[in-house]
């Protein structure tokens, strides 16, 4: 089965089987590895992408149900010459990441929350984050990235 | 150069941004399950479905025939094979002067299964799904056995294993009895408690995942494992299982999502896949989901425990008596034996001058997941169980919880406790102290009464633990029962153009070290940190290593390569030396500048890197080119990070809801390098304490063996929302025996907070008559303790 959607600002087709997964797809069929499998119960949030202006577990969504979707995987997120977005800049700055294996779902997540609700109080933010899981940070240092990342790209 | 000296270097102490974080915070982290190959298959496991039953026959046909499959092998394939079973890599010895029991630990079940999950047979497959299609059709008989999996029940139950029929691995004891006993029979008051040290499971964010790889032109294997330490991983798997010559295989741990103790052991499913590739003849990958990793990752705690502490008319701990029983699960695992003696009943005296403590433990086997050292390995265990009576001892004694703990407080270092471990140096008063006042201890009263207005009980907690990293002594450890050694390994490469590259056996799976070791390196050598790169995680690029776990990185990992940069200084000022004419002993090193002393002639370290390889002036007639050195380092003891830590909690009386209202850790680690890195520890350890003290626990039904908790919809992770800010402190005085000063601050906050966080629970239940409570403190469990004291 063919699907055309939009990933990261490039036209793409991909050739996959009707069961494929959106995450499959951007990992196995673009090998966009960044966007990471944690979980198989749609819990964890390491599989975050936004298709169409939303925050999306894209282990829970079929490659179909993105056809002609505009997806922006975190391979995607910086600017073409490496410059970080801010978000991403503020994880670095915060210490916000630890082994990395959350951050590309977690970033995600939260340049959405931040588009969303630019002034979020740090308990909305951790309440937004509800559905991400890191087992390294202790949450404290993305909830401070969230907080510096809603303020940069707002300036 | 000492550890005095190296605080003072410039960047000690500084909270450089890390250098690792642009390839994570781009996607581009390379975890084993994105790396690419050709010729690429894909396996999965046949697991058992029961927790205790014997395999009367396995029909692989239909799997065989199903489209796609290349090879299924089960138990008697790897028994052709001659592949051993998985080692355990410390022998206890029995009370009795036996060794340890120590069964077959098959990579593939031979006859029987012996818990949910355990590995009955691969299936490699073209695709993944036509693995875990054919995994279906594999079709095995069981004769399902009775299963135990309360360690309570062990000793009564069906036989495990042919070697303990009663299901006893060892019982271990520390510890003068008559002594105690002698100390009992003198006390004042004596306080009893019985706890259960809950089940957790680890679960780092990235699943275990591997890839097994043969090359038939010059037989080699490759095998990329998502491991905290390779070069053990291949020690264990050619040594002890596989009969392989250690040259001929290579042991990649590329980017780790996380470790906490999971992804120390050799696992079955690694040697699998290693031995399958060559089989197959080709590459093979395997990535646990989440559900397997619930089944089959080894899991942590699950101990229970009686204990007693004598104390004097004025609170003075006398004695201490410990008795626990603790679950290894079906098998051992590699370092599951250590966990509950060794790493346990040895910080029992935990900041005490408690003069006489006995420990006695009885490990056994039941038909649940192994269990391993899981973040604190041991120490939580006991910092737990003694921080838990401490606190029980002030309430039934009136002394106040940090009162009785400053009185009993050791004062005078090196103190020699009387369960083996010599603590070298700490100041526990002053953490305390600091502790109390971030605490905001003295506006408790206030905070209490606001609290009661709204209907909520709200109660304060310590916890004062104590804990031994830098793992360890080879020597000692050795007499203690380690198969391995436990030294680290580092190798400093000076480039000619004056940039190095540093190859350590200590593996980054979160922890920063590509920051934190070039922050050493750079401020040793004067050079910025981006002139030094880090590599890890590779035993064809790295000489040797025995990799990450007990907060040992720095400390072992760290002092290893300041001993190569040692000799890389010391050959380096030979040779700056005889580029200014001067003698060896004339030079003197600092800020990357050689200089000779009471001149103003100097030479930067970069023309000195770059003498050493074109090496036109220069001494060849006494001093080799290059500039290139290679250190060990075995520690001469264990490292003693220590600290209090005060809860606050909030509890609705009617609904058993419990709040973190306030949560403050102070801590001594010696010296900090990068202070951003050490906090983001302890955060990192908290959340996994206080996740054990009021979310996780692992659940396998009583009867039937199942894993109840098997996905994140059933057992509970810690998320954003369930916690305030933490606030931090530190205290620091510097470990006296490695030349860092460093103590290591990575299981510090898993071991420290649960029993802050019970011991606040309890406070604030005690006007309810509640006074005993096990974890985690859910609101199911806090509202039936509060009504059971109602009753």
């Amino acid at each position: 089965m063919q699907t055309h959607l939009t990933v990261n600002g490039k036209k793409v087709t991909v050739e996959a089987a009707p069961n494929t997964l959106l995450v499959q797809a951007l990992r196995e069929h673009l090998h966009l590895t960044g966007t990471h499998v944690g979980c198989d119960t749609a819990q964890c949030g390491a599989c975050t992408v936004i298709v169409n202006g939303d925050a999306v577990k894209s282990c829970n969504m079929l490659l179909a149900q993105a056809a002609d979707a505009q997806i922006t995987t975190i391979e995607g997120l910086a600017k073409p010459d490496g410059t970080m977005h801010p978000m991403q800049a503020a994880f670095k700055e915060c210490h916000g990441l630890q082994c990395g294996f959350c951050t590309p779902g977690m970033v995600m997540s939260a340049v959405d929350l931040c588009k969303k609700h630019p002034n979020a109080s740090e308990q909305e933010i951790r309440e937004q984050l509800e559905g991400n899981l890191c087992r390294c940070t202790g949450y404290q240092n993305i909830v401070k990235a969230v907080q510096h990342g809603a303020a940069a790209m707002k300036s | 150069m000492g550890a005095s000296d190296f605080s003072k270097l410039p960047h000690i102490g500084e909270s450089l941004r890390r250098k690792e974080d642009y390839r994570f915070l781009t996607g581009a982290g390379q975890y084993t399950d994105d790396v690419q190959m050709a010729n690429m298959t894909h396996a999965y496991f046949v697991r058992s479905p029961h927790a205790h039953a014997h395999i009367k026959s396995i029909d692989k046909k239909a799997a065989l025939a199903a489209p796609g499959v290349i090879g299924i092998f089960d138990g008697q394939d790897v028994a052709g094979d001659s592949i051993n079973g998985l080692p355990c890599g410390w022998l206890i010895t029995d009370t009795s002067g036996q060794p340890m029991k120590e069964p077959p630990h098959p990579i593939l079940a031979q006859g029987k299964v012996r818990y949910v999950g355990d590995h009955v047979a691969i299936v490699v497959a073209e695709t993944l799904e036509q693995a875990r299609n054919a995994a279906e059709l594999v079709h095995v008989d069981y004769d399902v056995l009775p299963a135990v999996v309360d360690v309570r029940d062990a000793a009564k139950a069906t036989a495990l294993h042919e070697v303990a029929p009663d299901n006893h691995c060892y019982k271990w004891a520390i510890g003068d009895k008559a002594q105690v006993d002698a100390a009992f029979a003198k006390a004042a008051h004596i306080t009893k408690l019985d706890l259960i040290n809950n089940r957790l499971v680890p679960n780092p964010m990235e699943p275990r995942a591997a890839i097994g790889s043969y090359n038939r032109a010059n037989d080699e294997y490759t095998l990329y494992v998502s491991n905290q330490n390779p070069h053990v991983e291949r020690l264990l798997m050619t040594a002890f299982v596989m009969g392989l010559p250690e040259h001929k295989v290579r042991v990649i741990a590329p980017d780790v999502g996380g470790g906490f103790g999971a992804k120390i052991y050799l696992y079955a499913e690694d040697v699998c896949l290693t031995w399958a590739s060559k089989k197959l003849n080709r590459n093979i990958r395997w990535t646990c989901d989440r559900s397997e990793a619930f089944l089959s990752d080894a899991h942590g705690r699950d101990h229970a425990s009686h204990a007693e502490m004598a104390l004097d008319k004025d609170g003075h701990f006398l004695a201490l008596k410990v008795h626990t029983h603790a679950n290894l699960g079906a098998y051992l695992s590699t370092f599951s034996t250590a966990v509950p003696t060794i790493l346990y009943a040895t910080l029992l005296a935990g900041q005490y001058s408690t003069p006489q403590v006995y420990v006695e433990v009885d490990a056994w086997f039941t038909n649940t997941a192994p269990v391993d050292a899981y973040r604190g390995a041991g120490r939580p265990e006991a910092t737990y169980l003694l921080e838990r009576l401490v606190s029980r001892a002030a309430w039934e004694t009136g002394i106040g919880q940090d009162e009785i703990r400053k009185r009993n407080f050791v004062k005078n270092f090196p103190y020699q406790t009387p369960v083996a471990l010599q603590y070298d140096t700490g100041d526990f008063h002053a953490c305390m102290n600091e502790s109390q006042k971030l605490a905001d201890v003295a506006g408790f009263e206030k905070r209490k009464t606001a609290s009661a207005a709204k209907g909520l009980l709200r109660g304060i907690g310590y916890s004062s633990y104590i804990e031994a990293c830098g793992i360890a002594p080879s020597n000692i450890a050795g007499a203690l029962g380690a198969r391995a050694g436990l030294f680290e390994c580092g190798e400093i490469r000076v480039h000619p153009t004056g940039s190095v590259t540093v190859f350590t056996g200590s593996h980054s799976h979160g922890q920063g070290h590509e920051t934190t070791f070039a922050q050493v390196v750079a401020s040793r050598l004067g050079i910025p940190v981006e002139n030094v790169d880090i590599v890890h995680g590779d035993t064809g690029r790295v000489p040797f290593g025995m990799g990450t776990y007990g907060s040992r990185s720095i400390s072992v990992g760290g002092a290893a390569i300041m001993k190569a940069l040692d000799k890389i200084e010391s050959k380096a000022k030979k040779i700056a030396a005889h580029l200014m004419e001067a003698s060896d002993t004339d030079i003197e090193f600092a800020n990357g500048e050689f200089s000779v002393k009471g001149t103003d002639k100097k030479i930067p370290f970069g023309q000195v890197a770059l003498t050493a390889y074109v090496p036109h002036n220069y001494p060849l007639d006494k001093l080799e080119p290059g500039l290139n050195e290679t250190a060990f380092y075995d520690p001469t003891n264990f490292t003693f990070p220590a600290g209090t830590y005060i809860a606050e909690v909030e509890v609705n009386p009617n609904t058993g809801e419990v709040k973190l209202d306030r949560f403050t850790a102070v801590d001594d680690f010696g010296t900090i390098i990068n202070p951003m890195i050490v906090e983001g520890q302890v955060h990192g350890g908290l959340v996994q304490g206080i996740g054990q003290a009021l979310l996780e626990r692992c659940v396998y039904d009583r009867e039937t063996g199942q894993l109840l908790t098997g996905s994140f919809m059933d057992y509970a992770m810690p998320r954003a929302d369930d916690f305030p800010e933490f606030k931090i402190g530190h205290v620091c005085t510097p470990c006296t025996h490695n030349p860092l000063g460093t103590k290591g601050c990575g299981e510090a906050g898993a071991i420290g907070s649960p029993p802050a966080v019970i011991n606040a629970v309890l406070d604030a239940l005690a006007p309810l008559g509640v006074k005993d409570l096990d974890m985690p403190a859910s609101p199911h469990r806090v509202w039936e303790a509060i009504q059971a004291a109602h009753a």
